[in-house]
């Protein structure tokens, strides 16, 4: 089974940059209805426009080890990152993981994440793994980043 | 336990062989091991041919036309109708098929609230307000409690409910609290689809009755594994889907005591269900036709019937003790696995087909995966149960439900799968799951 890479296992025992810190700009709680998987999280934004960088990510993330450890390498590969460029990895990685087998995943962009590569061929797994990444855009578009030019990744958070 | 089972193996072949699908393979060529029953059941051949000869043959809307396919295909609905009710112990006329469980629990909670200030006259007892209570419990699947939050919501009634206790059983110490002169109706499962707890109806619906409330039965999850007679179960109205009950999807089954589906106000409104229309107002056609509004789905019953006779050809009884003794052997496999924590009714007290477990460290989506990729098909999820889980301190549960054609190297199979989860998480499996 091609599903559960070391790298995933790794990060889903040992989640990167867990727990809830401050300060933050926004915090969004999102939750994946059919199995109850919950995650918390909170980013925190400096700069603005163009020069807009992701200062921080923090969550608690309650779930399978597909959505543990997404969210973990999430955390890292955004983390002091470019708000342009941390979408550019959303993208990239939600473009992976919708594409049923057919995208390897550029480890250029987005770093640990081409791990998830196997659980684009597990339809219900996707949303899994993107269950952080949506949370993650929902929370910098409460933090007053413009999305819009994201795909919609159809958010089914409440704000806390 | 292989010979205790009530089938022989020539039987359980033949049994299997009803079953096109069990033949296919999944995930690189692996036999399907299929262990979702409880989320919903294989379809035998037999139902397969009944629904495409009703198309084939009697295509027609019932209960309209003067044609002859409008003659027959009447006949085949309303013979479904007889076959069911008699396959529950009841009178035609108190059968609605209606699209699933689901919808047959709603049909029930609108007749509550649909008993408006202006009718006359109403029936007090599906008239809601505020003071007045609905009482649930905490092992329900969602379709027997959202609909009871919405009716509570809708009429400013108030929504109780009993609580589940360590074992997994109602908590019926404070029952006499709950359970009062203030509630209207009780609803609660007869077989959990979670814990398999069996829960003693007709003690319970004494007791509703002692205070004059109405009891409402989900029995999706015991009609199909064990004998159901609604003369002796106690109950007012039972809910039931087909699929789960080797009946194709998009029919279900409310029955209902004919004297409260005479006086009960209708839910779905339109064609078939009328007596007499005008501009200003319409009167409606006695039940069962009343709760049937629009064409009926009566490929469906017919298949559903045809489920009825399947079933009853290889006797409810037999089925359910093959059924019991496999729970058993996994609830016995289970318990030799000190990582494994079972949910529910401990090994040798009355259980339904279903045996959810934990594996402490590992969520039940990781589980399921790694079980799929041996070809055993589980459920995991919080099993539209979410409260119940929440009780149960668990997110999520892997659940093994089973149906007539499983077989002991079935459960042999998914325990065998199961202990690769261990070693693909690399858990201590010499510590006890908490």
């Amino acid at each position: 089974m091609d599903l559960y890479q070391e790298l995933i296992l790794e990060h889903s025992k040992r989640p990167h940059h867990a727990g809830l810190r401050d300060p933050f700009d926004a915090e969004v709680h999102h939750i994946n209805p059919t199995c109850g998987d919950e995650v918390t999280l909170r980013v925190d934004v400096s700069g603005t426009g163009a020069e807009a960088v992701v200062t921080d990510v923090s969550y608690e993330a309650q779930g399978c080890s597909i959505s543990v450890a997404s969210a973990s390498v999430l955390a890292e590969e955004v983390i002091g990152h470019r708000v342009d460029e941390a979408l550019e990895t959303f993208e990239a990685m939600r473009a992976m993981l919708t594409s049923r087998g057919q995208v390897a995943g550029d480890e250029t962009v987005i770093g640990d994440g081409v791990a998830f590569a196997g659980v684009s061929k597990y339809p219900a797994r996707v949303k899994c793994a993107l269950l952080g990444w949506s949370a993650f855009t929902d929370a910098l578009a409460r933090a007053g980043v413009d999305i819009s030019s994201t795909s919609s990744t159809s958010p089914q958070g409440v704000s806390s | 336990m292989a010979d205790v089972l009530p089938f022989t193996d020539g039987e359980l072949a033949a049994i299997r062989g009803d079953f096109p699908i069990l033949t296919r393979t999944v995930r690189d060529g692996r036999p399907l091991v299929y262990l979702d029953s409880g989320a919903t059941s294989h379809k035998p051949t037999p139902v397969l041919d009944a629904e495409r000869a009703f198309y084939e043959q009697h295509n027609a809307a019932v209960h309209r036309g003067a044609h002859q396919l409008a003659e027959e295909a009447t006949d085949d609905f309303e013979a479904a109708r007889a076959t069911v009710a008699s396959f529950i112990g009841a009178p035609a006329d108190e059968v609605v098929f209606t699209k699933n469980a689901t919808e047959a629990l709603n049909l029930v909670a609108y007749a509550f609230s649909n008993a408006a200030p202006t009718d006359d006259p109403k029936d007090e007892r599906f008239v809601l307000g505020a003071g007045d209570e609905i009482l649930v419990t905490e092992m329900e699947h969602h379709a027997n409690l959202v609909p009871w939050q919405e009716l509570a919501r809708r009429t400013g009634a108030t929504l109780r409910w009993v609580p589940v206790d360590a074992d997994g059983a109602l908590d019926l110490s404070g029952l006499d609290e709950l359970l009062t002169e203030r509630t209207k109706v009780f609803a609660f499962t007869h077989v959990s689809n979670v814990l398999g707890t069996v829960n003693p109806v007709a003690d319970l619906a004494a007791r509703a009755h002692a205070v004059g409330a109405l009891v409402v039965v989900d029995a999706c999850q015991s009609v199909p594994h064990l004998a159901v007679d609604v003369a002796t179960l106690g109950a007012d109205f039972i809910a039931f889907s087909g699929h789960k009950m080797y009946g194709p999807m998009g029919v279900g089954v409310l029955w209902g005591r004919a004297e409260l589906l005479e006086v009960m106000p209708p839910f779905l409104t339109g064609g078939s269900m009328i007596e007499l229309v005008t501009m200003e107002r319409s009167t409606y056609a006695p039940a069962p036709q009343k709760f049937e509004a629009g064409v009926p789905n009566a490929a469906q019953a017919v298949g559903l019937a045809a489920a009825v006779r399947w079933i009853e050809g290889l006797g409810i009884d037999r089925i359910h003790a093959h059924e019991a003794a496999l729970v058993d052997l996994l609830q016995r496999g289970l318990s030799e696995r000190p990582w494994v924590r079972v949910v529910g009714p401990a090994v040798g007290t009355p259980r339904g087909g279903a045996v959810a477990f934990v594996v402490d460290g590992v969520h039940a989506h990781d589980v399921g995966q790694v079980l799929d990729d041996a070809g055993v098909a589980v459920r995991v999820g919080h099993h539209c149960a979410w409260p119940l889980h929440r009780a149960l301190g668990a997110t999520a549960t892997t659940r093994a439900s089973f149906a007539v054609h499983n077989t002991v190297a079935e459960v042999e199979a998914l325990l065998a799968a199961l202990d690769r989860v261990p070693v693909v998480f690399g858990l201590d499996t010499e510590r006890e799951a908490s």
